[in-house]
């Protein structure tokens, strides 16, 4: 039985729901850097602070390393941090997120999803995530403004979770998604902050042999971030993929709860279905661009097209189970990029959704679209002649070029 | 618009079809770049020989794509370790960077340092609003104390740096500051701070009126020019005066002009004594 709260209907850009709802989540301490497409959130969460609405401390770094930096070492002392960037401000945070996950400091972060440089470009695409993919990083993308939110509430229970403990990013299209006005619903700040909680800390043992909270405190002193060579490093690592394999539930968890409370559910959490239990022919892709595509699945629909959408909300940890199980009925799979692997074959959610879809045990054909790159705009044309070329490949038992670009001059 | 209207500056030095400029109307940056087009006018120096080097932020424009030279236009904060590897792999090119007090003081602040302590021969032009422009009006390092920005709604809690002090701290040849109103004095400056040897250094205080003007509800340029002539304080005056008296005013004239070796200068003599 839901429990029925009532919501207000608030009129925000992406960058204004996030600010919102870090906000609401009693965040200790905000560290950031400016860079387009990310500034409103810095901006409104500054005037939140400013006018005493948040009992957070605000930093303006003088980098994003930094602002990296500064949240890392305050989740380390049990405090809840949060910063967001974009693009080049996510590249020079390169070597801080690393440190961050491996510390197991379970700071979030948005990212307005932007092109790095060069040739110098502030419009959205995923090449910035995509190359931090690897970083130990848990990666939600959302697909509207109401999406950031609500994922932006989730990501802190996720991230703070003791059998996970794990940086969390949340990922919006930037421009698409970061200024572009929408209806969201929020909830009443009493809610989150119940849902949220205080931070938990997880039982650990210290150098001394006694059992402590983990985090920095004089009273029970421990060090975080110290040297394992050869003798433990592997051991780290290991335990960071196993965290990962843990957030797959903590995630769906989370996520469900949630929906309890708001009446808002977004697929398993991990990836969300789109007409595709009978589908024959699919997409896959992230963000925001699904939206485009479900309108497009619908006019197909229409027409009687066995058309669907796989939308991969949860990129790391990748769910590898939701991505076969969902695919059952589909016999040919367009892949979705926006970012470039160079030298790769294919852009890397290809590369993901292939090496997925190789223990399965009907095995689509699956060809790659990479679009969108640099705020290059697609068009629900493009999407339908994408599904046609499905369609062709279907009748001709036969793929022609497996990788393609949309909306490419050449 | 035919060659022939064309300022005689632009139709010599500006790359065809990109005449004009992307700043914003009062901007400080055209200015800027007129003086800088003059100075190398005066030296009557060979343009091709010269590398302009940018990173991110308004000032970075104005090289990029306008001068009709080789142009590196980088990225965030580190316009001065480009120039170091240009200047040190071709020392026969005369390197000239643009940077902003959020490019260079900011981010790039740490590269800044040690350009001026490597002495690298280098020209850098600072080109110091006080405020982050193109992201939207953030505070920055060289926001002043108590002022209000987007990000500092109710004033700044930080103090701004000195940043000619910093830089004649770090080692630098020649240090120098003005002001947009200064164009005079700057375009002397700038001759001298191209045929110096070793780190030059001008910090050119300009206005903003987009994002500084909305935050002092003064958003004419001519005014905000006024405001710096009338802010500004010869540096032979401001040494007998209290920090006080100082307070608010921005001291402007040359913080040091000495000669020190320069580092490719004495890259090759070392190369020339260990060969030899």
């Amino acid at each position: 039985m839901k429990s029925v709260i009532k919501q207000e209907v608030l009129a925000l850009n992406g960058d204004e729901a996030v600010a919102y709802a870090a906000k609401q989540s009693d965040v200790d301490i905000v560290a950031a850097y400016p860079i387009t497409p990310q500034t409103i959130i810095v901006e409104k969460f500054s005037e939140y602070v400013a006018n005493g609405e948040v009992e957070t401390e605000f930093v303006c770094t003088e980098s994003e390393h930094s602002a990296m930096t500064a949240c890392l070492a305050a989740a380390t002392t049990g405090a809840r941090a949060f910063t967001a960037t974009a693009s080049a401000g996510l590249a020079l945070m390169h070597e801080m997120l690393f440190v961050t996950s491996g510390c197991r400091a379970p700071v979030v972060m948005a990212v307005a999803n932007r092109a790095l440089s060069a040739p110098i470009n502030i419009h959205g695409d995923h090449s910035d995530t995509m190359a931090e993919r690897d970083s130990g990083w848990i990666q939600i993308y959302a697909e509207n403004a109401q999406e950031v939110y609500d994922s932006v509430v989730q990501a802190f229970r996720i991230a703070e979770n003791p059998e996970v403990l794990l940086p969390v990013m949340v990922c919006l299209d930037g421009f698409t998604l970061s200024h572009t006005l929408e209806n969201v619903n929020v909830l009443p700040d009493t809610v989150v902050e119940k849902f949220v909680g205080t931070r938990q800390l997880p039982q650990v043992l210290t150098h001394e042999g006694k059992t402590a909270s983990f985090k920095l405190d004089p009273e029970n002193p421990m060090t975080v971030g110290s040297i394992a060579l050869q003798n433990y490093y592997f051991e780290f690592k290991r335990q960071q993929e196993e965290a990962m394999r843990n957030a797959l539930n903590v995630i769906k968890q989370v996520h469900d709860e949630y929906a309890q409370v708001s009446d808002r559910s977004y697929g398993d959490a991990l990836v969300e279905s789109y007409c595709v239990d009978d589908a024959e022919i699919a997409i896959i892709c992230l963000g925001s661009t699904a939206g485009t595509v479900k309108t497009v699945v619908d006019k197909l629909r229409a027409e009687d097209v066995k058309a669907g959408l796989l939308r991969i909300r949860t990129f790391r940890p990748l769910p590898v189970k939701e991505i076969i199980k969902a695919l059952g009925t589909v016999k040919a799979l367009a892949v979705m990029d926006r970012a470039i692997s160079f030298g790769g074959n294919g852009g890397p959610v290809y590369h993901e959704v292939r090496h997925v879809l190789y223990s399965a045990d009907k095995h689509p054909y699956v060809v790659n679209y990479i679009y969108g790159l640099g705020g290059r705009d697609t068009s629900p044309e493009q999407i339908r002649k994408i599904y046609e070329d499905l369609q062709r490949i279907l009748q001709t038992q036969h793929v022609k070029t497996p990788i393609q670009y949309v909306g490419l001059r050449e | 618009m035919s060659e022939t209207q064309l300022h005689p500056l632009i139709a010599k030095y500006a790359r065809k079809g990109a005449q004009r400029q992307p700043h914003c109307a009062g901007c400080g940056n055209g200015i800027i770049a007129q003086c800088m087009l003059r100075a190398i006018e005066e030296l009557d120096l060979d343009f091709g020989k010269m590398v302009f080097v940018s990173g991110i932020g308004c000032s970075s424009w104005i090289p990029s794509p306008f001068f009709n030279t080789d142009v590196l236009h980088t990225i965030h904060g580190r316009p001065l370790a480009f120039a170091t590897g240009v200047k040190l792999s071709n020392p026969d090119l005369r390197v000239v960077v643009f940077t902003g007090d959020g490019d260079g003081a900011a981010i790039g602040g740490n590269h800044l340092i040690h350009a001026a302590r490597k002495n690298i021969e280098i020209l850098a032009i600072l080109i110091n609003n006080r405020i982050y422009g193109m992201t939207g009006g953030q505070v920055a390092p060289t926001t002043p104390h108590g002022m209000k920005t987007r990000t500092t709604p109710y004033g700044n809690l930080e103090y701004p740096f000195d940043l000619c002090k910093l830089v004649e701290a770090a080692g630098a040849s020649y240090v120098v500051r003005w002001t947009t109103f200064h164009v005079k004095q700057l375009v002397s400056s700038m001759k001298r701070g191209l045929l110096k040897e070793g780190f030059s250094f001008i910090e050119v205080m300009s206005q903003c009126p987009v994002q500084y003007g909305r935050f002092i509800g003064i958003r004419d340029p001519a005014k905000m020019l006024l405001m710096l002539r009338d802010s500004s304080l010869p540096i032979s005056k401001a040494k007998s005066m209290s920090e006080e008296e100082l307070e608010g005013r921005i001291v402007v004239g040359e913080f040091v002009d000495r000669e020190r070796v320069g580092l490719t200068k004495a890259y090759k003599k070392l190369l020339n004594e260990v060969q030899a």
